[in-house]
């Protein structure tokens, strides 16, 4: 073995010192004309090839193999620096494209819903569900339609009942409740049997207040038809309960009048804000009053068009704007038609 | 109704607590909202649908104590010093009640005063200071005396406002026992419903209460303790109509004199929500309020002196026209022929069953009282009170159907109160006038009715044991129960209605809570959905989808409100409403006609809060139709818009402002929901928009409705800001019907369009549409679309022209166009463009 060749230890000096300055080297740029000066086809390293013929003929193999293998080294380190400065140059872009976070989005434009749409499109679906589709008639009734026949006549302590809008044309009323449907809808459909739901705007004599409207919502249920019984009003109002303040609310029928059904009653649920405890929003009560109900009067029936011997039915109403107040805890009833967007666009 | 609750345990044992009892009357259908409670502690809350309020006594704090003596303050004239045993220690008690002052200074009382004591540390309301505030009564000294308890007046217990005098109770009050044990009470607020006006008075609802606890009913005795001379030869009756006057009852009692009625009396008319005012008038309020029948009471003197010394008749009849009566609250009234009256061969005594007349009326001077119970035909009493305005604790009854029996009852029982507390004899018998005895119905309910309406399976007997509990006269026979009506109740009607009646009657005492919930099993009905409805879905999902905020307004308007929309002096006439013939206020008189109004003031109400506003309102409007007796109530959708396009944000200022081509966009957009294409939108005019602003939209022959900018004339009369404001109102039920129920998709193309723009100056006055209209005919069934990208006016166009550019699309659905395909086109195109509109087509470069 003969010592090492001139040649060898000049390409380990090299070696070293493109090392230690590869090292250096912090920006592509310098990168590049290290690049140059010892990779390049005119680079030292390269030059060591064309000395061979300086070597020994025996050394010669040996020489021109640590020659390969420095070039390999200084290729691989220099890939290795060039993919660390790009990486910092990327991160470098990207520290400075940082934003704040916590600025405000872009606004869009989202259109809403009026909150009394979404609130009867509510009740709409849990009673379609049962089977209850939407009967329309219109706000603007005759006397007989909206008392009259629902086994209200005139005069009768019932009435009192109701504070009515009366127009300039005789016998031609602001319908009180949406009631007067259930004798359209029976006058239509008998003697086919009946499950409906009657939506609509009704309106009552008042004065404006926090909690007194003119005008408001009411959804009323009408089923008719053979062996309808007070059990299947419970069972179906109880399931409306469930689904429309949840699935463990308790509830309670108490005996009310109602002059167009018999036996009436009125449907309590427990306050779902205090659980029953007596919270401001149940005025102490524990029970919140959600809707009216009872077995269609048999005049009802018969002026519908059904045999009250052989036909029965149930009808129950309620009142979309106290569903909200008492959910949203709205405490003006006015919110509902005074159009503000403030609050409207709350829903 | 204020139910007293030691009144009521007068009639039944009430063996449940005050939330039990409460909750037993909700669920009989006298629904208790609100408890007074007078000494007793509140109950722990929840969940007993109650509220309660009141003041405890203290049995330690509040006792019964007596009064010996009342002497002179030695510093002040207007306080006194009461010597005073509480049940263990004798006191001295400072008190600056005036109606103490006649005992001041007579030295130990033969008779001594019961009064209500409260000791110190008591907590009470104070009686110097309004509404009910609560203080503690702590030692100090009053000019010199020292102070640490109080004699209390009714104000500073809880029991009325009354704080001039101190309570005196009666002479049997058991001086050391605690208040509350004496005197304590609950009030229940309960409703009574338009049906049950025999649950209007104390036996009432003990009658119900009785049949829930399964107890007897402790009925007053009705005997009369008569000791007078008979009656008959003081008084006639003649009743001219019976169907209005059923039944006429008098009983006589003479040598009373008119006193305050004991304390106990006192207090309950006080808690029952009634003024004491002395023991004869007491006496009838306190029966009616006891047992449902109003009475009145006459000074029989004054019927003898208008009678001339002859027997008094009492007559019952119709007014006459023009007939004039006085009533006890001192004003005259004009009657309606059809008011049923009082009278006497002088005139008219009182309005029947409604209120009195003032000169017959008891006063303190009374001696003699003819006392009346009569029967009213409740229609008639309704109308009377409807046009007399005329409300009264007794019209309230009668004119809810009182039974006739109750006439007779009423007289006895309350004969009886009044001589026990205002002295007198009775006079033996009664005159009592009933020409047709009402004959109470008699009801056929079966076990199979009960549960075909029910759901619950009950034998004929266990229904007959429900219902005569509620005093019907039951008999059975195999399953039917024939059932007879009490002779107090009103509501009972017969055949098929009865039996609902009785239905609901065993409904109740079965307990509402005790009906299982059951599934509706009953066949299902045609399915048949709700056009309209799905419609109002699909309008309002689309627009709220496209950035627009619901509103809801009032139906009710004015017509100056709507005639906003027009400018001022080109107003049309008003047209014909709905009008109300009994409006809150002038601003809701009438049913709108318009809704775009509605929607614009409710932009006008918001556009100072908001930058940008979009809203929506779909709903009907009013037309009278003068064939029909309702008014027509189409549906209507308006829109209006004002502001900024885009929302402001902290990078962007807008400048943009909303305009009509952004309403204009919704309208398609909304168009396209509902899949109409063959719309056109044509330049129009309208009072309420800008003449240049302003399009009908039209499908086929049919207007659909109008959009436009609001004529600048018309903002003026708005409070509205400078950015132009956009409306629209559309009439939904025609857009609808236009609306195709189905539709197909168009299969995706597989061959790749043709491109190319068409660039053209063209006069000002043609239009868009009508470009389009000649590109799209000429371009044949290759041309797939034309959409204009460009508009541009400059030196170089020329004045009076425009330039507009469209972008052209041509496919065909089986090969890839060539260019000689699209050449031959094009040029087709240009000609048809330059020969039809008189266009240039500038020639690409």
């Amino acid at each position: 073995m003969s010592e090492k060749s001139g040649l060898i230890q000049e390409l380990e000096a090299l070696q070293a010192k493109a090392e230690l300055e590869l090292k250096n080297i912090q920006d592509s740029a310098a990168l590049q004309s290290w690049r140059a000066e010892y990779l390049s086809r005119s680079a030292e390293v390269m030059s060591f090839f064309k000395r061979l013929p300086e070597a020994p003929i025996e050394d010669r193999p040996r020489i021109g193999q640590f020659a390969n293998q420095v070039k390999t080294i200084l290729e691989t380190q220099f890939e290795k620096k060039e993919s660390a400065i790009k990486q910092a140059d990327l991160d470098a872009n990207l520290q400075n494209e940082r934003l704040d976070v916590t600025l405000p989005g872009r606004e869009t434009t989202r259109g809403r819903l009026h909150i009394q749409t979404l609130v009867l499109r509510e009740i709409y679906r849990i009673f379609a569900e049962m089977g209850f589709q939407v009967y329309r008639s219109p706000e603007v009734e005759t006397d007989e339609n909206n008392f009259e026949l629902l086994n209200i006549p005139a005069y009768h302590p019932a009435r009192d009942l109701w504070d009515t809008f009366y127009t300039t044309k005789p016998g031609v009323i602001m319908r009180t409740h949406t009631s007067p449907g259930q004798v359209r809808a029976m006058r239509e459909f008998a003697p086919e049997p009946i499950r409906v739901t009657l939506p609509g705007m009704c309106y009552r004599y008042e004065q404006i207040d926090a909690s007194h409207e003119i005008q408001f919502n009411q959804v009323e249920l009408l089923a008719v038809g053979k062996n309808i019984t007070f059990g299947d009003m419970k069972g179906t109002l109880e399931e409306f309960a469930k689904r429309m303040y949840g699935e463990s609310v308790r509830t309670r029928i108490r005996p009310s009048y109602f002059p167009f059904v018999e036996p009436g009653g009125e449907m309590d649920v427990e306050c779902f804000v205090c659980g029953g405890k007596g919270c401001s929003v149940c005025g102490g009560k524990g029970w919140l009053e959600i809707l009216g109900c009872g077995m269609v009067h048999p005049v009802v029936l018969r002026n519908g068009g059904y045999d009250p011997e052989v036909y029965s039915g149930f009808a129950a109403g309620l009142g979309p704007e106290r569903i909200s107040m008492l959910r949203y805890r709205i405490d003006d009833i006015r919110n509902f038609w005074g159009n503000d967007v403030r609050f409207l666009e709350q829903f | 109704m204020e139910l007293v609750y030691s009144w009521l345990k007068e009639y039944v044992d009430v063996d449940l607590p005050i939330v039990d009892l409460a909750h037993a009357l909700t669920m009989l259908g006298m629904e208790v909202e609100n408890v007074r409670l007078l000494g007793y502690p509140k109950p722990d809350g929840g969940n007993t649908g109650i509220s309660f309020h009141g003041l405890e006594w203290d049995p330690e704090k509040f006792v019964v104590a007596r009064v010996d003596e009342v002497m002179a303050h030695p510093n002040a004239d207007r306080l006194v010093l009461c010597r005073l045993f509480d049940g263990k220690d004798e006191l001295s008690v400072l008190t600056g009640a005036p109606n103490l002052y006649p005992y001041k200074g007579k030295g130990p009382l033969a008779q001594p005063l019961k009064v209500a004591y409260a000791r110190e540390a008591a907590k009470l309301y104070d009686g110097h200071k309004s509404g009910q505030e609560l203080t503690t009564l702590k030692r100090l000294k009053i000019r010199g005396v020292e102070s640490f308890s109080m004699i209390c007046s009714e104000k500073e217990l809880g029991i009325s406002e009354e704080h001039e005098g101190v309570i005196i109770l009666d002479s049997t009050a058991p001086e050391g026992t605690p208040l509350v044990e004496y005197m304590g009470d609950a009030v229940f607020e309960i409703a009574i419903l338009p049906n049950m006006v025999h649950c209007a008075n104390v036996i009432g609802v003990a009658r119900e209460v009785a049949a829930y606890l399964k107890k007897p009913l402790k009925f007053p005795d009705t005997t009369l303790l008569s000791k007078g001379p008979s009656i008959t030869d003081k008084i006639s009756i003649k009743i001219i109509n019976a169907d209005l006057n059923p039944r006429f009852v008098v009983g006589l009692l003479q040598g009373v004199k008119a006193q305050p009625s004991p304390y106990w009396v006192q207090y309950r008319l006080q808690l029952a929500g009634m003024r004491p005012i002395n023991s004869i008038v007491d006496a009838t309020n306190y029966v009616m309020l006891e047992a449902g029948e109003p009475l009145h009471a006459f000074d029989y003197d004054v019927l003898l002196k208008r009678a001339g010394g002859e027997t008094p008749k009492i007559i019952t009849r119709t007014a006459r026209k023009g007939e004039k009566l006085t009533t006890l609250d001192d004003v005259e009234r004009e009657l309606d022929d059809f008011t049923e009256l009082v009278c006497d061969s002088a005139g008219a005594l009182s309005i029947a069953g409604v209120m009195g007349g003032l000169e017959s009326e008891v006063t303190d001077q009374t001696t003699n009282v003819l006392l009346e119970g009569a029967s009213w035909n409740f229609i008639n009493i309704r109308k009377t009170v409807a046009s007399q305005r005329l409300n009264s604790e007794a019209s309230y009854r009668f004119s809810r159907n009182v039974h006739p029996a109750l006439a007779e009852t009423g007289v006895r029982i309350g004969l009886q109160r009044m001589a026990a507390w205002s002295g007198g004899t009775i006079a033996e018998g009664l005159v009592d006038e009933y020409p047709t005895p009402r004959v109470d119905p008699i009801i056929v309910i079966s076990e199979s009715d009960v549960e075909r309406i029910l759901g619950i399976q009950l034998k004929a007997k266990e229904i007959a044991v429900l219902l005569e509990r509620l005093d019907f006269v039951c008999t059975i026979e195999n399953d039917l129960v024939n059932a007879q009506s009490p002779a107090y109740r009103t509501d009972i009607g017969k055949d098929v209605i009865g039996k609902a009646d009785v239905i609901e009657e065993v409904a109740r005492l079965f307990g509402f809570e005790n009906i299982p919930p059951t599934r509706l099993q009953a066949e299902l009905p045609p399915q048949r959905g709700n056009r309209s409805e799905e419609r109002d879905r699909l309008i309002q999902d689309t627009l709220a989808n496209l950035g627009l905020q619901e509103v809801i307004s009032y139906r009710l308007t004015s017509p100056e409100s709507e005639l906003r929309l027009y400018p001022a002096g080109s107003e049309p006439e008003v047209p014909q409403y709905v009008e109300i013939q009994n409006p809150i206020a002038v601003e809701k008189r009438v049913l709108r006609r318009s809704l775009i109004a509605s929607v614009v003031e409710a932009l006008e109400r918001n556009i100072r809060h908001q930058e940008r506003l979009l809203l929506f309102e779909i709903g009907p409007v009013f037309l009278p139709n003068k064939d029909e007796l309702l008014p027509d109530e189409p549906a209507r959708l308006a829109i209006a818009l004002s502001g900024l396009r885009h929302p402001n944000t902290w990078d962007q200022k807008g400048i943009q402002l909303l305009d009509f081509f952004d309403l204009k966009g919704i309208l398609e957009a909304l168009l396209d929901a509902l899949h109409i294409k063959e719309y056109v939108f044509t330049a129009d005019t309208h009072p309420s928009f800008h003449p240049g602003k302003c399009a009908l939209l039209s499908i086929g022959e049919d207007q659909i409705g109008w959009m436009g900018e609001l004529h600048p004339k018309v903002k003026e009369n708005y409070s509205f800001l400078e950015a132009p404001v956009l409306a629209a109102e559309i009439d939904l039920d025609m857009l609808f019907t236009l609306s195709p129920k189905d539709f197909v998709t168009t299969p995706l193309a597989a061959y790749p369009p043709v491109i190319e723009d068409l660039a053209m100056i063209v006069p000002e006055g043609t239009t868009s549409a009508e470009i389009e209209k000649v590109i799209l005919s000429t371009g044949g069934i290759l041309l797939k679309q034309v959409n204009l990208f460009d508009i541009f006016r400059g030196e170089q166009i020329g004045a009076g022209n425009k330039s507009m550019a469209y972008r052209l699309t041509y496919q065909a659905p089986n090969r890839t166009l060539t260019d000689n395909d699209v050449g031959k086109l094009r040029i087709r195109i240009i000609n048809q463009l330059e020969k039809e509109l008189g266009v240039i087509v500038r020639k690409a470069d």
